[in-house]
């Protein structure tokens, strides 16, 4: 079956403060989980996995309403690199809220956030990836209606589901 | 009719509402679709439109109440709903559920979007 879903997700934003300020927003546990939407245990350390909960952000009432169904829900991020003021990057299980599900089996995707001083600001990009890897992007993706309709979808989603539960 | 009428139009109370629900939609669709049995109602749905739980449950070695409970949690996703055939309760399958899940990409996309506006909002403050 070749249902290839495609492999990454890139933003670019320009943030208008100092380069240390944002890496340290970026960077810092507790600055991270205010914007974020977690609680985190301890801080980051490079190649080290670091857990928390889910929890509603402080910066946006609207959005922490919309998290509260999720809060308590366990996360874990595990941090790759912390090149100061220039790159930061984590591995994580998008989505991977099921509490009756073990992802750590399952592939992660890797985040990465590279920073560029300019004047007046900081051009932050973020690209994650390796979609392409991750089950429940491929389930997902078995639902797009471009080619063959409803029929064409459930035959993949069946196929999907028999080839998962067949030993 | 109303679900209509607010996808059309770009503003409003009601296209807000809609948009909210949407927000709020995607760690549930991702949950919905993480479970093997949930996977297989969805694909037995497809086949055989409005079905009551006990032609759901056949077939599978699990208790009429663990599919209801499966079904309440595609329910709260949007992923299906409730309807009655006579005196039966039928379930079938929310399209437009299905069609948000298949937007996967386009989902974790609107989230990145919220967190850094959030960071952005943090940073400039």
């Amino acid at each position: 079956m070749s249902t290839a879903v495609s492999d990454r997700i890139e933003k670019e934003v320009l943030l208008r403060a100092p380069l240390s300020r944002v890496w340290q927003a970026l960077t810092d546990a507790r600055e991270f989980e205010q914007w974020f939407g977690v609680r985190l245990d301890g801080q980051f350390k490079a190649g080290t996995p670091i857990h928390g909960k889910i929890t509603p952000t402080t910066v946006d009432p609207e959005v922490a309403k919309m998290q509260k169904p999720y809060e308590g829900m366990k996360f874990e991020i595990v941090i790759d690199r912390i090149e100061p003021k220039t790159l930061f990057s984590f591995r994580w299980h998008p989505f991977g809220i099921d509490p009756k599900v073990d992802y750590s089996s399952e592939p992660m995707t890797l985040v990465e956030f590279t920073l560029q001083e300019l004047p007046g600001g900081v051009r932050l990009k973020v690209v994650e990836s390796g979609f392409d890897k991750i089950p429940v992007a491929r389930r997902a993706q078995a639902f797009t209606a471009n080619e063959g309709g409803w029929a064409k979808q459930v035959e993949l989603i069946q196929k999907y589901v028999e080839k998962r539960v067949a030993p | 009719m109303l679900r209509s009428v607010s996808r059309r139009s770009s503003g409003g109370a009601k296209a807000e509402r809609h948009r909210s629900a949407r927000v709020a939609a995607p760690a549930a669709i991702f949950f919905a679709l993480g479970d093997e049995t949930r996977l297989r109602l969805i694909a037995r749905m497809s086949d055989g439109g409005p079905l009551s739980i006990a032609s759901l449950a056949d077939g599978f070695h699990i208790s009429r109440q663990a599919i209801s409970k499966h079904l309440r949690v595609m329910s709260d996703a949007g992923l299906a709903r409730c309807g009655r055939r006579g005196r039966e309760a039928v379930w079938q399958l929310e399209e437009d559920g299905l069609a948000e899940a298949s937007r996967y990409l386009q989902v974790i996309s609107k989230d990145w979007d919220d967190k850094l506006r959030r960071l952005k909002d943090l940073v400039e403050a």
